[in-house]
């Protein structure tokens, strides 16, 4: 019977979680590198066994270890990130010019056809690949460099590349997104980029519509559609018909458009997931009621899942990487929380069951479907 | 024979118990210390210095014999009981919370 591993990534370790197909006992492993921030762990699409984790701390900097066993046993590999040529500058909180500067790699995408390709998000704004399973890492500095990059500013939580992802229908295609300079497409594996913000509008850059400067949570597509793309921007939860060519709002009767995660189910392109949260000051759910929204018509229309989760009381938050789906014939779906909660939904997101209560605060959810 | 006490951290990333123990060639200074600990633990570079600028890590500090010698010169020598093995060079963490 096939079966899921969920790894969860949290402020002082990672946990990997089992379970059979029926997703009703799981078994926790861990915390892997407890003690350090881990932000993101992903598997191999094509060696399901091969894992990558970023390990950082504050003190010891940033470290990436790499599984060949599915997490039982790591080993670190290259965390040399140097950014290609002279870094230059990016906008400051301030607005004022400020020098580059690697902080952490936030999220990890292996490649869709070869365990030792991977990509690394970072922060300061950047994209790094490596094609020797994480060994070493070189930029993809066609992106920083295209021209837009002394306009990009910091987010809230830093200025990091946060979302990357490869197109199956078009090798070489790939889109990411930065807090906060928006969503960017390569047509060409990473030489050269451009903005695709168009129909983005938010309030509190200078210009409501400017090319770049918005900050876009998350993006999300289905692999067999990457043309339709769906974002949880700061404000708004946007759609994409065009691969990014351009956008529009599709919050509808959402009880706010804030929020940091979006989801598409595994077999129904138009159906998607977001986490509400009541806005950027209070970054907790509305009226203390943990809801999942649900869209089965690709937006405008949303129904609040409940059932299993907390409608009193509760003021966590549910980060940009921290929720994903499995691939079972009953579509899966996982969220953790900063509260320490990672919950799961076997029926697609009708009813909801905590796997784990009490973790460190979670900061990146992803799930394998296992043979 | 230099001795060098890691914080817990960098212990468990390499794997070590308690003191590490180096072969120093030439003067034991930060620099050559420091060589020589990631050349035995490959996992701790860039964890302590920074991998293009050599730098310290800002939230570390260099002790030895009662002295903080963080600002000294990566090529200033070390203190002799540090080089005979006598005292240990510690790598601190800056007690901050989290």
């Amino acid at each position: 019977m096939s079966g899921v591993r969920v790894l969860v990534g949290t402020r002082k370790g990672a946990f990997v979680l089992t379970s059979d197909g029926k997703r009703a006992q799981w078994a926790v492993s861990g915390p892997h590198f407890g003690g350090w921030e881990i932000y993101h762990l992903k598997g191999s699409p094509v060696d399901p066994n091969r894992l990558y984790a970023s390990q950082s701390s504050g003190w010891f900097g940033q470290l990436i270890q790499r599984s060949n066993d599915g997490g039982k046993t790591w080993e670190s590999v290259g965390n040399k990130f140097v950014y290609d040529g002279v870094p230059g500058t990016h906008q400051w909180y301030d607005g004022t010019p400020h020098p580059w500067e690697f902080k952490r790699v936030w999220h990890l995408e292996p490649s869709l056809t070869d365990p030792d390709t991977v990509y690394a998000g970072v922060e300061d704004a950047a994209l790094f690949r490596s094609t020797d399973g994480g060994q070493t890492w070189q930029e993809l500095s066609g992106l920083r460099g295209h021209g837009s990059g002394p306009r990009w500013m910091p987010g809230a939580g830093g200025m990091g590349l946060h979302t990357i992802l490869l197109d199956p229908s078009h090798p070489g295609r790939i889109f990411i997104a930065i807090s906060a300079a928006g969503v960017f497409r390569t047509d060409d594996a990473g030489k050269t980029w451009r903005p695709i913000n168009r129909g983005l509008h938010s309030q509190y850059i200078p210009d409501p519509n400017a090319e770049v400067g918005h900050c876009v949570h998350r993006i999300a597509m289905h692999p067999s559609r990457p043309g339709v793309l769906f974002m949880q921007k700061h404000w708004d939860v946007m759609r994409s018909d065009d691969a990014g060519e351009s956008w529009h709002e599709v919050s509808g009767n959402l009880p706010t458009d804030f929020g940091f995660p979006i989801e598409v189910h595994a077999h129904e392109p138009d159906t998607i997931y977001v986490v509400p949260i009541k806005s950027d000051s209070e970054h907790y759910p509305p009226e203390g009621k943990l809801r999942v929204y649900r869209s089965r018509t690709g937006g405008h229309e949303w129904e609040a899942l409940t059932k299993g989760l907390p409608q009193r009381d509760c003021y966590v938050n549910v980060l940009r990487d921290a929720m994903a789906v499995d691939a079972l014939d009953s579509c899966g779906v996982y969220f953790g929380t900063t509260g320490g909660q990672v919950y799961a939904s076997a029926d697609a997101g009708d009813s909801w069951t905590p796997v784990v209560r009490d973790l460190p605060a979670v900061v990146s959810v992803e799930v394998q479907t296992l043979p | 024979m230099i001795r060098v006490v890691l914080p817990y951290h960098l212990r468990t990333l390499a794997r070590v118990g308690g003191e590490v123990t180096l072969d120093v060639e030439g003067r034991a200074t930060q620099r050559s210390v420091l060589d020589a600990l990631e050349a035995r633990y490959p996992t701790l570079r860039g964890t302590i210095r920074d991998h293009v600028t050599q730098q310290r890590r800002p939230l570390l500090r260099f002790f030895a014999c009662a002295e903080d010698l963080s600002y000294e010169p990566p090529d200033a020598p070390l203190p002799d009981a540090v080089a005979s093995g006598a005292e240990p060079f510690w790598v601190v963490g800056a007690i901050a919370g989290g």
